[in-house]
């Protein structure tokens, strides 16, 4: 499945990526040489060729990251039950040790494949990658990868997916993208979830939670619902149904589309402007 | 929490470099870090030594600059320094419709080495 790499190293963002920049002695003679190279630069790779091999085959490949038992599982069955007819879907599924969520989604008839990390707190790229290679992408239309229950490591990682989506249960509480902002500035959408309890909770508001990932300078949506209970489901698929005929557009027109953080890596790839 | 992994990728980093130098070690290895690039320099430190022991670098003392969060606002056009990692809003105007320009780096930025040439050179 894998062909060539084909980094897009261009004459315009080589140079960051050489790693002899300038060459000098320091005080003690020692050789000082100028290097400036992403520490993800090794995933940040891979995740570039994991969307290729999405792109290729038409994918839109989505990242949903969130706190241990916040919902992703819920949302996605939820997701399979009313859209499998209108979109082929598979599912990765990245846990520290249990089958449970793959076989949950097996159960609504949807092809998962388990990664199972031991004691890793996040899937990187890498990861991902293998787990591509027992997928054949040519028979599916959406890839959903349920990150690890964690809301602080995976959003440094770039898995080569297109969006990265971050639930917030109500049960939470409201503060959390102010707590975790690295997280819920990686966000292109905020689900918040389990709405169906806010009846029961007197101090989660959801007007406080956007408040917190504005201040983050996030413009991301925010949309509440209820796997569960099957409320406001409409508005996420609505927003499904848009990023795949957007990434459809995309593509033809031969252009691909970052999750909102790109390493700094990625960003070099892309030749967009970095750092000073 | 994913410090050694970063830690271990770093090592691949210095040992590609200090091959492309002819470097025999590795003296100093120096980080660019922003607080928004999901890295504890503290646990990076912690880290490091775990990394490199029995390699180029087993040796080299690890230095680490701490980035400042800076914002451009996309309202008033006005340069700031975030306050905190989670108020990324204009320090000009408040607005929260800011562009990160710099804040989020993890860089190997640069490397001291001991190259056999340095002696060379320095004995003409
Ligand atoms: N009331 C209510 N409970 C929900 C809802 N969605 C999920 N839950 C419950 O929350 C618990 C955790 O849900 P999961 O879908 O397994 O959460 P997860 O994010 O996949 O969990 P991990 O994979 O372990 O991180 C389960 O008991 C669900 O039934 C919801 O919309 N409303
Ligand atoms: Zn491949
Ligand atoms: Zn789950
Ligand atoms: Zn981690
Ligand atoms: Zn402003």
């Amino acid at each position: 499945m894998c062909d060539t790499c084909g980094c897009n190293v261009t004459n315009g963002n080589r140079h960051l990526l050489q790693p002899a920049g300038k060459l000098e002695k320091t005080a003690d003679g020692k050789s000082a040489v100028t290097v400036l190279q992403s520490l993800l630069s090794e995933n940040d790779h891979q995740a570039l060729h994991n969307r290729q091999h999405f792109d290729q085959h038409g994918v839109l490949a989505i990242n949903l990251m969130s706190s241990p038992g916040s919902g992703k599982t819920a949302l996605l069955e939820a997701t399979i039950d009313a859209l499998a007819g209108r979109y082929r879907i598979a599912v990765i599924e990245g846990d520290l040790e249990t089958e449970n969520d793959a076989e949950r989604i097996r159960a609504r008839g949807v092809t998962a494949i388990q990664i199972a990390t031991g004691s890793a707190c996040h899937l990187d790229a890498h990861m991902v990658h293998d787990a591509l290679h027992r997928l054949n992408l040519a028979d599916y239309d959406l890839v959903f990868i349920e990150n690890v229950g964690n809301l602080v490591c995976p959003a440094s990682f770039d898995l080569g997916h297109h969006h990265n989506i971050t639930l917030l249960s109500v049960t939470e509480g409201d503060d959390k993208p102010a707590k975790y902002p690295i997280m819920f500035r990686a966000a292109d959408l905020m689900l918040l979830t389990k709405t169906d309890l806010l009846a029961v909770l007197d101090d989660f508001e959801p007007q406080k939670a956007e408040q917190c990932l504005r201040q983050l300078a996030n413009p991301a949506p925010m949309l509440s619902l209820s796997a569960t209970r099957q409320q406001g489901l409409e508005a996420w698929f609505d927003w499904l149904d848009d990023a795949i005929a957007s990434h459809r557009q995309r593509l033809e027109q031969g252009e691909t589309v970052l999750p909102k953080i790109q390493s700094d890596g990625a960003r070099w790839h892309t030749g967009e402007a970095g750092h000073p | 929490m994913h410090e050694l992994s970063v830690c271990q990728s770093l090592l691949g980093q210095i040992e590609l470099t200090a091959r492309q130098h002819h470097a025999s070690r590795v003296h100093r290895v120096s980080l660019k870090i922003g607080p928004l690039s999901g890295v504890e320099p503290q646990l990076l430190q912690q880290a490091f030594p775990i990394a490199v022991a029995g390699s180029i670098a087993e040796t080299a003392t690890l230095d680490i600059e701490l980035l400042p969060i800076r914002l451009e606002c996309r309202q008033c056009g006005a340069e700031s320094e975030a306050a905190a990692a989670n108020q990324l809003i204009c320090g000009q105007c408040g607005h929260w419709q800011t562009r990160l320009l710099s804040g989020d780096e993890m860089l190997l930025a640069s490397l001291e080495l001991d190259r056999p040439t340095d002696e060379q050179t320095v004995n003409g």
